[in-house]
This record gives structure tokens, sequence and C-alpha cells, in this order.
């Protein structure tokens, strides 16, 4: 690894919308961030600057309108705004790891599943996967008995804990984590604080938007400050 | 990750009198790749399903279908029969509509063993075995096994064309509105259904449908078409949330949240 696990260069974002006229809304323009292995970058900036809209770009949930997005994957250098959506899928499953701000529930599905599913796809097998997610979600004081229940009904904070337990199992080399403590309570915050000082320790590059001052100073190294742009001030990106 | 698609097609053209229902239309389905084509009727979403699968000619382009041996075969070159094997073998339909693709005079482990006679099962005791087995993982009882399909209810009936089209473990499968006219209830559950066998089988699966929903839900890559032409494609949740097209961002915004 020669310094970095996640890059990106001159990276720009223009949102147009065709149903209001084609009107453009500029969100992110020569972004140059770099996220080394173990190292953990909060992004920083007032509400409206993009730092969400960079979060999704880096995931490649939104397409970049400019610029690279480098990620060490399998040992060489992938550009994600140049990947297509089978590389990308291979990347999510191997390499980049996303938490987002709420869980995607699906229908019927059980906890246990949704946080084993990604260790099954990475080859894991069912019982070793299942067992794993069992011991993260029980860390995140999940009671066994919501372990067998599909999350929709479930409380927002418990239903991020699922959802913690989904994006850290894997141990992805790159780890995306949006606004990942908003709804827990002080003792799960700091079980989510654990996570993420445990996952730096394991080589894991993390960029992440925390609110939660307390939690970002714990967690981060240092702060990339996205300035905003004037056109974008009405954006809510 | 495999390399070599499973399905190639290129150069798609097709016109009903003056309107064209496929438009230079180009794709690609890799194994263990759920692909959905999404669109509004009249979009050519069917007709492009109908020519991928051989059951349509187009005016122009090529289909090329890669078997399990790895052999290239060209879909609308390789004759009826050959065709008709494949259907048997290593394709499979899911109908909208589960009266086209069971028949409801037949038992219902009939329906599901029958599938099996054709790929030359022929001990009876391991085609009812196999048969319960299937009804099993559709969730249907496998005491109604001898009751007709007729009887059963739309939801049981889908499950059951599911049962009967994955038993032979196709490769490939080609499925038209798969949900397209159950309640929103029973929806959901053919739809975890669906995902589950179709990650644990590994199949290539060409979904058709009208439903973001369903499409977010059981693709991970999506197709838009308009008029007979794809105007944009992509990994679903790309599409689904940072539409490019102004067609996909009218189909995404008019979406009534829940």
């Amino acid at each position: 690894m020669n310094g970095w696990a996640l890059r990106t260069e001159g990276l720009a974002k223009t949102f147009t919308l065709h149903l209001q006229g084609g009107a453009r809304l500029p969100v992110l323009h020569g972004v140059d961030l770099s996220v080394a292995p173990g190292e953990c970058v909060a992004l920083a900036g007032p509400s409206g600057a993009g730092k969400s809209t960079l979060m999704r770009c880096l995931y490649g949930n939104y397409g970049a309108e400019g610029g690279r997005i480098l990620l060490r994957h399998r040992g060489e250098a992938v550009d994600l705004t140049a990947a297509d959506a089978r590389l990308v899928r291979e990347v999510r499953r191997e390499t980049l790891g996303h938490v987002s701000q709420f869980l995607r529930v699906i229908p019927r599905v059980p906890s246990l599943d949704i946080v084993a599913e990604p260790l099954v796809a990475r080859g894991m097998a069912l019982d070793a996967a299942r067992q794993k997610a069992k011991d993260l979600l029980s860390r995140l004081n999940m009671p066994p008995a919501l372990h067998a229940l599909p999350p929709a009904t479930f409380s927002g904070g418990e239903q991020q804990r699922v959802n913690l337990a989904r994006g850290f199992a894997p141990g992805y080399p790159v780890l995306l984590l949006d606004e990942p403590t908003a709804s827990l309570d002080a003792a799960n915050r700091d079980v989510a604080v654990a996570l993420i000082r445990e996952a730096k320790a394991a080589g894991a590059a993390v960029v992440g938007i925390f609110h939660d001052t307390d939690v970002r100073d714990r967690v981060a190294d240092r702060l990339f400050t996205i300035e905003p742009r004037p056109e974008a001030s009405r954006s809510a990106a | 990750m495999s390399d070599a698609p499973i399905l190639e097609a290129s150069g798609l053209d097709l016109r009903f009198g003056a309107v064209p229902a496929l438009d230079g239309v180009a794709l690609g389905v890799w194994p263990g790749e759920v692909v959905a084509i999404l669109g509004e009727s009249g979009s050519g979403k069917t007709s492009l399903l109908r020519v991928l699968s051989g059951a349509l000619a187009a005016d122009a382009g090529e289909v090329l279908y890669r078997n399990a041996a790895g052999a290239l075969v060209p879909v609308h070159a390789a004759g009826e029969a050959a065709l008709r094997r494949l259907a048997r073998t290593e394709w499979g339909f899911v109908h909208q509509n589960p009266r086209d693709g069971l028949r409801l005079g037949v038992s219902a482990g009939g329906n599901v063993g029958e599938r099996l006679m054709a790929v030359g099962a022929r001990h009876y005791g391991g085609i009812r075995a196999a048969a319960a087995e299937w009804l099993r993982r559709v969730e249907i009882d496998p005491a109604r096994m001898d009751d007709l399909p007729r009887d059963f209810s739309g939801g049981m009936q889908q499950r059951l064309q599911i049962a009967r089209t994955l038993v032979t473990r196709p490769r490939l499968v080609f499925m038209d509105e798969p949900t397209g006219g159950l309640d929103v209830s029973v929806q959901a559950r053919l739809l975890d259904l669906i995902r589950a066998l179709v990650a644990d089988l590994g199949l290539a699966v060409l979904l058709v449908t009208h439903d973001i929903a369903v499409a977010r839900l059981l693709a991970h890559r999506l197709v838009v078409m308009r008029r007979g032409r794809v105007v944009e494609h992509g990994l679903t949740d790309r599409v689904l949330d940072d539409p490019q097209h102004e067609y996909t961002q009218l189909l995404v915004s008019s979406v009534l949240a829940a």
C-alpha cells in the first residue's frame, strides 16, 4: 500500500433537473480527498455544502460529473467513476462498505440474515456468517429474541444497530459512515465508537459524517472541509 | 465474477407498422446477475424480452446465448427444436399470468414433476419427492400436492409457477411482471421468495417490470426503456437515486412514497 486506500481527484458533481426546465445544481467541484489505511477522515462543512453528496459519490450511488474516485481494490487502483455496474458490485462486495443513515428494510428478512448476507456474499458459510452476525448484534445490545425478526417494526435505534452490524461485519478495507450514531443511545454510541476504532486498527480507511462532535473527536484523525458553492445553497444535498 | 455474458444482444430493431418497438437495443446479462428492464406500457420492454428469448423475430440485430457447454448459440438462427430444448433445460420462464405458465388441469405436484420428466427424470418416487421439496421451498404445503392449481389463490399459483420453473435448475430465467396481478401483501412474499431463490441458485434473470420498487428489490442492474430505446442503464441504486435521463427522472419522481 503506498499511501492511500481511497482518493478523489478533481471530483465534481452537478445535478441537472430535467423536470425543472433543466436547472443545474452544482454541488461538488474540484474535491481532492485522500484517505490512508487506518485513517478516519470526518467530512465537515455547513448543511447543504455537499457532505452527503460526496459520500454517495464515493459509494457509486451518485454518478460523478467529473474527476476520478480511486479505490485500492484487489491490490489495484480502480476508478469508480469509470467502472461498469458489475465491477462496482464486486468492489462493494469486497472492498467498499457503507453504513447509511437509515436501514433499507427488506420485507420478511430476519435481522440476523440482513447482517449475515454480505458475509455470505463474500463466501463465508451460512452458519459461520450467522454466528458472526449474532455476536455483533449482541455486542450492540440487541436481545437474541429480536435477531429472528425482520426489523420493519423496530425502533429507529434498533434498526440503526442492525445497519451498523451489517456494515461492520465484513471488515471492509474502505468504510463510509453517514451519521452512524444518529439515533443511538449513549451505551450503543460507545459500541459504535469501539467498532470504528477496531476497523481503523485493522487497517480500514474510514470516511464519515458525524454531527455528534463528541463521537467525531473520538474517532476522526482529521477533518476534511467542504466549502459550499454559492449556487448550491438551495440544494438539500 | 465471470467475464463472459450468458446472453448478449446487439443492434436490435423491431417495428410494428410505423411504431418502433425496438430501436438499436443492445444488452448483456452475466451469470448470477438480475437485470431489470424498466419502462411504462408501450416502452418496448415486453417486446425486448420476447425477442431475447427467441419468441419474436427482430427486423435486425443479433441475440447470442452462451450455453452450459460454453458454446455460443445464435438464438434467432438456432431453429425451433433447439429453442424448445433450451426452454426445457437451460431456460425458465415466469409469466405475469400463472395460467400461461401452468397447466391448471394437472395437479400441483404434476406441474412441477413434468418439468423434471421433460429433462429425463423417470423414477416416480424421486420425482414426487423433488416436487414436494419444491412446493415447500415456495411455501406451499406439500399436502396440497395432488390438488389442482385452478383451486389455488393467485399468489399460490404464482409460487407454483416459480417452483415449476426452477425445479430443473435453469441457468437463465425470463420473468415478465411476475408480481403484476397480485395484491401488495402477496407481492411482498413473492418478491422475497424470488430474491432468496435467485441468490441461492446463482441464477441469471431478465426481469421486465414497470414497478420501481420491484426493480429496486430484485435487480442488480437496470435498463430503462422508452419508445423502444434504452435511455439509461446502470447499477440499480445509481439509476434510481441519481437518474440522468429526463424520462428516468420522471419515472422516479412519479412514485408515491409509502
